[in-house]
């Protein structure tokens, strides 16, 4: 147990990618069964543990000490997990600590009462860090930072092994996963997916850069409008049927409207939307309309009637039993509008095929979509096979241009790694009407979009132009005639309100630096409402499950059914 | 004799009416005792300064040796009157010189600590407690939630991150006097034989500490002049100490990729380690944490304890709850940074 807190210990703080692989790779490396399996499965989200409730753990805790000197402390620290972790007067060789593998199984076969007892013994034995952990793990989630794809890809990197091959497989393993890690490092076959109905590694595509156009021409590239949804595989296998998110969350559970409609045996990948069956097919609605039955567990029948879900499909990895994903793309299309004729359902249409004789007309027609569901277009090899993955040629997206404004620097926070003599991190606003005049509110935050040189330019703008320093952070000059214009671009905008200016944008970057414009003229807070679809009340968007992999968060508890 | 007439808190720090003097003032006064050289404690411009002979040795390295107009060196145990007042001066534990300083005088006996620690520290003299009727303690880790771990291992967890990211340079801050040189000696200790890097901020102190006698090894400035891929390539799996708040600096930019550490008893606290931007906390501290601060009132035998700069509230709780009488002074100028 000691050892796995250690680990998550340096991965809340360690920021870059790479070096989180490493620290997990090294972990599992020199880590034994069955302990490596239950840190994996944690870190997975896969571990199933009854939890123990933390207000039980604040009362042992304050049967050991003064409860104002724990309220001071808890005050200080802010953090209940790590209150208790750091308070808990450590007795040393008390008892054994336990292994995380031990802890889990013991948890596992505890009764409602017995969880705390162990917990006590456990807490005793355990170092700062290792309560700190144990803590954690049982009472939610871990959040350090790690998604479930990169815990895999750190377990499929000691045996160098492709992480798809682990996805694959993922939904008929269970914990401790002994039987993978054996594989992975030689001593053991590949095992044998037993789970029915199996998510299948996703193909995604790459940007289009500007320079790449004119490598897209009919005969080699099929186009599709790019819908503005989330990605799923609609899978049905016998009596089993489910629906997963492009990085294999089982949704299932939010969505048994389109569950119950996969009429065809086999697994389609398609856009979830939002929309009723009109005459001439779906209307799709915008993405926060689906916004409201994403990241439910259960999803209540009014929801169904007014937001009534349907699959999008443009493409097909099996019908029948047969894996297609060898297959050409012109193959594969064929077959998937044959299964749609017969076996499409209520909630099911085909994704159509957009022709064009061009790179020119291509540019018309992602400039002009026909609905505002679409976000740009998408462009298919004709004779690109299924891989998992994200190889570069055989498919790319081509968004829409991304909306564009003017907004002024306000705080600049440094940043991580090799950024972190930086400041780096932007909040920028823009102007409105406040009770003294106009004055600038914050909408928005980014960290990317300008190049190394652009960034020390800044940089040296913000230590050169500090007004306040609040910790990391810094505010920097706005003033109507000094200060920094970013024009920020962005994929979208809707009402929220979680932020004091009440919108929210979805994706924003800085996409040049505006030297030449003097705050005063950056935008007002009006041009960005304009720009909110419609006046309907929604939710601000949150990162939503199947959308950008999403690094951060991960969640604890078996997939739902 | 009232404790209040041997010593008192004033708006320029713990004064003593007896004896005329003050220890570790705020501002310039005619006559000061400094426990230790950090600068909070050890300020200039004193009329007539006494402390221990390595504190003036740090006060004349900082300040010049115009520093005060007469300095008097402090031995350990060794009593010096003022106006009836008997001083002695006692090892604190804290850095290289430190002192608690105790008054005396008709029977009554207060100790002034200074910052202190418990803990086993291979560049200064051990801390010795002093029994007395008044205890004025600092409480700068004052709260249940520090206890320091053991500084070796932290030390440990910094090479196993050496040989874990070998490419990457390993940039430690730690405050320019005790602190980056603790670092340096504990490293030595755990076998560490590679050249150490320091920023030009600790030339001065680290130098100092070498002539006393601690033995540091090899020491090199990081402070190359150019830049460009050599010398980024030159530092790749190195160990380079600074100032902590030289990573902001534009300085850190000749590292590669620099694994951010910090070492610090405030990185018990992960979200300080997470605003700061570190991403090795080492747990290190040269102050007591809340089992030896409390250990220590317990061993002075105290009846009354002073609280100062920290978290005075937490340890006048602890006093009262174990039949202490504890008061809080409420000091000001003591600062957070130099920890």
């Amino acid at each position: 147990m000691n050892r796995f807190a250690a680990l998550l210990d340096r991965l809340v703080l360690t920021p870059a990618r790479n070096a989180k692989l490493r620290l997990m790779t090294e972990y599992f490396r020199t880590t034994p069964d069955p302990d490596r399996g239950y840190a994996l499965a944690a870190l997975t989200g896969d571990l199933d543990i009854p939890s123990v409730k933390p207000a039980i753990l604040r009362a042992l805790a304050v049967e050991r000490l003064d409860e104002t000197l724990f309220a001071y402390s808890y005050d200080y620290v802010g953090d209940l997990a790590e209150t208790i972790a750091l308070t808990w007067p450590a007795r040393p060789g008390a008892n054994r600590p336990p292994g995380l593998g031990e802890a889990v199984t013991r948890l596992q076969a505890a009764s409602r009462m017995e969880g705390p007892r162990l917990m006590e013994q456990w807490l005793d034995a355990l170092d700062a860090t290792g309560r700190w952990g144990l803590i954690k793990l049982v009472t939610g989630a871990l959040r350090v930072g790690v998604s479930a794809r990169l815990a895999k890809q750190a377990a499929a990197d000691i045996g160098g092994k492709p992480v798809n091959e682990i996805e694959e497989l993922w939904h008929g393993l269970a914990p401790p996963y002994a039987d993978l890690f054996a594989w992975l490092e030689g001593r053991g076959d590949r095992p044998v997916s037993k789970a029915v109905a199996p998510f299948r590694p996703a193909m995604l595509s790459h940007a289009l850069a500007d320079n790449e156009l004119d490598l897209i021409s009919p005969a080699d590239y099929a186009a599709e409008w790019k819908w503005d949804g989330i990605r799923v595989q609609a899978v049905r296998e016998g009596n089993v049927a489910r629906l997963y998110t492009r990085t294999g969350d089982d949704i299932s559970g939010a969505f048994p409207d389109v569950v119950e409609a996969i009429g065809f045996e086999g697994a389609i990948d398609g856009e979830l939307l939002v929309g009723a069956r009109g005459e001439s097919g779906f209307a799709a609605a915008r993405f926060a309309d689906l916004q409201q039955r994403l990241n439910r567990k259960t999803v209540s029948p009014r929801l169904l009637a007014s937001h009534p879900a349907f699959v999008r499909a443009y493409d097909c990895l099996v019908i029948d039993g047969e894996d297609l994903r060898a297959l050409s793309f012109r193959e594969r299309r064929k077959r998937l509008e044959a299964l749609l004729a017969r076996a499409g359902g209520e909630r099911f249409d085909l994704s159509p095929l957009v022709p064009f004789r061009d790179a020119n007309e291509l540019r018309a027609l992602r400039a002009s979509p026909p609905e505002p569901i679409v976000e740009g277009i998408m462009l298919k090899r004709w004779d690109s096979t299924y891989q998992p993955g994200r190889p570069k040629g055989p498919w790319f997206k081509w968004k829409r241009h991304p909306h564009v404004i003017d907004a002024v620097l306000m705080y600049a926070q440094r940043g991580h790694g090799k950024r972190s003599s930086y400041y780096s991190d932007y909040t920028f606003g823009v102007w409105t009407e406040g009770e003294n005049g106009d004055e600038l509110v914050p909408v928005g935050k980014a960290y990317f979009g300008f190049t190394d040189a652009e960034l020390a330019e800044i940089d040296r703008f913000i230590r050169n132009n500090t007004e306040n320093r609040f910790g990391p952070v810094r505010e920097v000059t706005h003033l109507p005639s000094r200060g920094l214009v970013l024009e920020i671009a962005f994929e979208g905008i809707a009402r929220s309100n979680r932020h004091r200016s009440g919108v929210a944008m979805r994706f924003p970057r800085i996409s040049r630096l505006r030297w030449d414009k003097p705050p005063s003229e950056a935008d007002r807070l009006e041009t960005l409402e304009k720009l909110i679809p419609d006046d309907r009340a929604f939710t601000a968007p949150v990162r939503g499950i199947g959308r950008e992999p999403a690094d951060t968060h991960i969640r604890r508890g078996r997939r739902s059914p | 004799m009232r404790a209040q007439d041997l010593l008192r808190p004033t708006a320029a720090g713990l004064y003593s009416p007896r004896g005329d003097f003050y220890i570790d003032p705020m501002r310039a006064v005619d006559r000061a005792l400094i426990t230790h050289g950090h600068s909070d404690h050890a300020r200039p411009g004193h009329r007539s300064v006494l402390a221990t002979r390595e504190t003036l040795r740090i006060m004349a390295a900082r300040y010049g040796p115009d520093y005060a107009q007469s300095m008097q060196t402090a031995r350990f145990g060794e009593a010096i009157a003022f106006n009836g007042v008997t001083v002695t001066f006692h090892p604190a534990g804290h850095v290289l010189g430190s002192a608690q300083i105790a008054l005396e005088a008709n029977g009554m006996r207060v100790v002034a600590s200074g910052d202190y620690k418990r803990r086993r520290d291979p560049t200064c003299a051990s801390f010795e407690p002093v029994r007395c009727d008044v205890f004025i303690t600092e409480a700068t880790f004052g709260l249940p939630v520090f206890r320091h771990p053991d500084a070796s291992a932290e030390i440990g967890k910094l090479l196993a991150s050496l040989r874990q990211f070998p490419e990457r340079t390993h940039l430690v801050g730690a405050y320019s006097l005790g602190k980056a040189q603790r670092v340096m000696r504990l490293l030595r200790e755990a076998g560490y034989d590679r050249p150490i890097h320091i920023h030009g901020g600790l030339a001065m102190l680290t130098r100092l500490y070498r002539e006393e006698g601690i033995d540091l090894g090899t020491i090199r400035p990081a402070t190359v002049e150019g830049g460009g891929r050599l010398v980024r390539e030159e530092f790749a799996g190195e160990i380079v100490i600074g100032p902590p708040s030289s990573f902001a600096e534009r300085w850190a930019r000749r590292f590669p990729d620099p694994v951010d550490c910090f070492a610090s008893g405030w990185m018990r606290i992960r979200q300080r380690a997470k605003q700061r931007g570190v991403e090795l906390p080492l747990v290190i501290s040269d102050h007591a944490d809340w089992d030896e601060l409390t250990e220590t009132i317990r061993d002075t035998g105290a009846g009354e304890v002073w609280v100062t700069h920290g978290s005075e509230e937490a340890l006048v709780r602890w006093c009262s709850l174990n039949g202490i009488a504890a008061r809080p002074l409420h000091l000001v100028g003591y600062d957070e940074e130099e920890t």
